[in-house]
């Protein structure tokens, strides 16, 4: 082992021309596993693999192989993206195409493995092949790239994850890795990689799209004794997963972008800001952290540049509004994670006190390959104010799922009919939620927009970090919008009163628009009507008077949806219908007289006591007195309980 | 089913390896001190407060006032069955509220909270990036996807019967 990491050092990330020479090549060709000479087994070992059961799939893959005594390679690597084709399995044969088989629970290791083997594939499980010149084609297998899932996506930061192990810093380096962040710190001044990465015009990509090389100028000219670096990893949005994807699938790119964002401003210490509840992502951090400090690349006087740099992990101790930047800094000092006021803004005076950069996970992955490719090179791809690409965490009732990167400027509709790829069970497209909780809609006029931070703060949305939750007609757009209320509701941390009583009270009159009245005589009516009427102020006064990023954009889920899904709203305020069904309280229950039974299971639970009849004769429920509880419906052995 | 159940009970744990670990003790150690205390005795007792206080120079109000500010601190054991119920976009759409009001039913219990017997705790987490799985439920490690309310009542029962016969 010892001497490949003196070749790596010496021959790769200190070889001092662009182009290596050909016997090195081909050592690194090896290390890639290009040219096996024994088949490679492959399998992606994300979190939402191992929810799908990749363990067990582990275990049977090694199994099978100890007991039939296969000369193959076992290589656990991230995730590629398609969440629904996990746990996915690939197997690279010698001279031949790597081929990707999709679903590859437990039972189906045996035959799969004994079909590869012995040429007797089936066709139900294959995902497709990959491959380069000079290997032999699978015939009648579509490419991988060729899917609609891939052929619409640019995948630039994602390019590695899935391809390598994660856990092996020799494969990175192998893959021109850390190549960048040697030539950085030992040959351009601080300010020559501010410069690069300004012209370049990478921006934020956590939704304020603030130009990071301006960001990192602003930290490295303030004058300061000590500089940091924080890494923003905390994503804790409902339905967004793109940060743990890459930390899992490809730590050490990360690390890398990290690394030359503190070189860049001058940071001895740089913070990883994480998500509890990750355990996996963490530990393939930590060891990739361990790994690179064993090769030398992060520690004291790093390849004699006279450059020093620490990188640790901190976990968050739980509180979504950590996200945002001072309150995360607050947590950091170990104080509750509340808001400050900004300015002084965190590049000028953050941790400690000290000039702080912060980054979240997708722009410091976007450094590197600036680093490599050249600021031009960056430029051409995108739209002329947004170069590079964006990822996305696709989640909800699409047919497919899973982190995907697209071209900046690419219409949305391209990533919903072609990624993708329609909406589930051929139901009907409704809308699609861009960031998470304090993100809009996108209706379907609204979908040829583009993915620009211009266009679409046009239409009032903000890109958001990741989130692409789409929602097909079945969903109530009321009950969507107060769950996301509830959850800012939960979150607010309670120091301005706009973001504190306001998500309070929007939440109260949004919980009153999804019931029935229970009490007529206390004004409940009267009260909700109020509260209805007041609610668009609310918002308002929300968006504009809250401290932080948290607060204020609270009220857009509301705002976007009573924009476009207003007829929706009145009929909850107004006729106390809810025409998809899932507003518990506004559901109406009736009995189907030619299947009741008369078994009594339904009375007998009814909380209310709202079912009435006698034994072995079709039962009725008295619609007044029914709460919608839906507790007669799940108990109904019959289906003789209909809903409206 | 199995299910792992973890060995409890390190109780009277010496927390001062863990103290020496933050040899200068500063306001900033706080957190991660807290975190692998917790780690290693599963809550914060009354005793680590008190000691991780006097070694911060901290009051322990401002420590509680600290620790209750972030939802991941706990301040009572947690279950012998940990349940993480994920309630992320996806897994709404999905129905995971009836999952948690079903939950919340049969243990009787709020989220956060562990029941009587110590059997079992759950909580509630924004996304477990299982997003086409759902409704997504954690118990110990292990995930059970695409689960039912009807399935709950059944499955907490058998857990039990296993703790309980173990």
């Amino acid at each position: 082992m010892e001497d490949i990491k003196t070749f790596l050092v010496n021959k790769v990330l200190l070889f001092e021309s662009d182009t290596l020479p050909p016997e090195t090549e081909k050592k690194l060709q090896q290390v890639r596993r290009e040219k096996p000479d024994n088949p490679v087994i492959y399998i992606s070992s994300g979190t939402s693999s191992m929810i799908a059961g990749s363990e067990k799939t582990c275990a049977a893959i090694k199994e099978h192989i100890d007991e039939n005594g296969l000369a193959a390679d076992f290589v656990k690597v991230g995730c590629t993206g398609p969440s629904n084709f996990e746990p996915l399995v690939c197997i690279h044969l010698p001279g031949k195409n790597k081929l990707f088989f999709r679903n590859i629970t437990e039972e189906k290791v045996e035959p799969l493995l004994n079909g590869v083997f012995h040429n007797d594939l089936s066709e139900e499980d294959i995902a497709g092949q990959t491959g380069t010149k000079g290997f032999e084609l699978w015939p009648g297998i579509p490419f991988m790239d060729e899917l609609p899932f891939f052929i619409n996506q640019k995948r630039i930061i994602l390019g590695n994850c899935g391809c390598y192990d994660p856990e092996s810093i020799e494969e990175y380096i192998a893959r021109g890795g850390y190549r960048a962040y040697a030539k950085a710190i030992r040959h351009y001044t601080f300010e020559e990689v501010c410069d690069i990465v300004e012209r370049s015009g990478l921006r934020g990509r956590s939704g304020g799209g603030y130009l990071t090389g301006l960001k990192w100028k602003h930290a490295l000219n303030t004058s300061a004794n000590a500089r940091y670096l924080i890494c923003n990893a905390k994503e804790s949005d409902p339905g967004a997963f793109t940060d743990r994807t890459i930390l899992e699938s490809d730590p050490h790119r990360l690390l890398e972008g990290i690394a030359i964002a503190s070189y860049a401003i001058g940071a001895a210490n740089a913070i990883i800001f994480m998500r509890s509840g990750s355990d996996h992502a963490k530990n393939r951090l930590q060891n990739a952290i361990d790994r690179a400090r064993e090769y030398g690349l992060f520690g004291h006087n790093i390849f004699s540049s006279g450059y020093n740099l620490d990188i640790v992990i901190r976990i968050e101790p739980g509180a979504f509004v950590c996200g945002e930047e001072t309150a995360l800094i607050n947590t950091l000092e170990g104080k509750r994670g509340m808001p400050r006021l900004k300015p002084p803004y965190p590049t000028s005076s953050g941790l400690f006190g000290k000039p702080t950069v912060i980054n979240n996970v997708e722009t410091l992955m976007n450094v590197p390959v600036i680093m490599q490719n050249g600021p031009e090179w960056f430029r051409t791809i995108g739209t002329e104010n947004s170069p590079g690409t964006k990822v996305f965490a696709i989640a909800g009732k699409g047919r497919m799922s899973g982190v995907i990167e697209v071209e900046m400027g690419t219409p949305v509709r391209k990533i919903i009919d072609g990624i993708a790829d329609g909406i589930r069970e051929g139901k009907e497209f409704k809308a699609v939620q861009l960031g998470g909780a304090s993100g809009s809609f996108l209706t379907k006029e609204n979908l040829d927009i583009k993915i620009d931070y211009e266009a679409l703060r046009e239409k009032g949305i903000g890109m958001g970090a990741g989130g692409f939750v789409i929602i097909d007609e079945n969903t109530c757009m009321v009950d969507l919008v107060r769950y996301y209320m509830e959850f800012i509701r939960n979150e607010s941390c309670g120091k301005c009163i706009p973001c504190r009583e306001g998500t309070g009270r929007m939440l109260e009159i949004l919980d009153s628009v999804i019931r029935k009245p229970q009490n007529e005589e206390s004004g409940t009516t009267l009260e909700r009507f109020k509260g209805v009427m007041q609610l668009e102020t609310i918002a308002s006064v929300m968006r504009d008077a809250s401290l932080c990023g948290l607060g204020q954009t609270a009220p857009n889920p509301f705002i976007s949806a009573l924009s476009n899904f207003r007829d929706e709203f009145e009929e909850h305020i107004f006729d106390r219908k809810c025409q998809a069904n899932i507003c518990r309280g506004l559901r109406s229950f009736s009995i189907d007289v030619d299947k009741c039974t008369g078994c009594t299971a339904c009375a007998a639970k009814c909380p209310v006591n709202a079912i009435y009849g006698t034994r072995l004769q079709p039962f009725f429920i008295v619609e007044e007195k029914c709460i919608g509880c839906g507790v007669c419906y799940d108990i109904c052995k019959f289906s003789a309980i209909n809903v409206k | 089913m199995s299910v792992h159940v973890p060995q409890t009970g390190k109780m009277g744990t010496d927390f001062d390896t863990i103290l020496k670990k933050y040899k200068q003790g500063k306001r900033e150690d706080l957190i991660p001190m807290l975190q692998e205390i917790q780690e290693l005795t599963g809550y914060l007792s009354e005793e680590a407060i008190v000691k991780v206080g006097s070694y911060l120079g901290l009051s322990t109000t401002k420590i509680y006032g600290l620790a209750t500010f972030y939802d991941r601190f706990r301040f009572f054991p947690a279950g012998k069955i940990q349940i993480q119920v994920c309630n992320g976009t996806s897994c709404y759409l999905n129905g995971s509220q009836s999952i948690i009001n079903k939950i919340k039913e049969e243990t009787g219990v709020q989220s956060g909270y562990t029941t009587r017997d110590g059997n079992f705790s759950y909580e509630i987490v924004s996304c477990m990036g299982g997003c086409n799985n759902g409704p997504l439920i954690c118990m110990n490690g292990e995930y059970h996807i695409h689960v039912k309310a009807s399935q709950l009542p059944e499955l907490l029962k058998k857990l039990k019967y296993i703790i309980e016969n173990d």
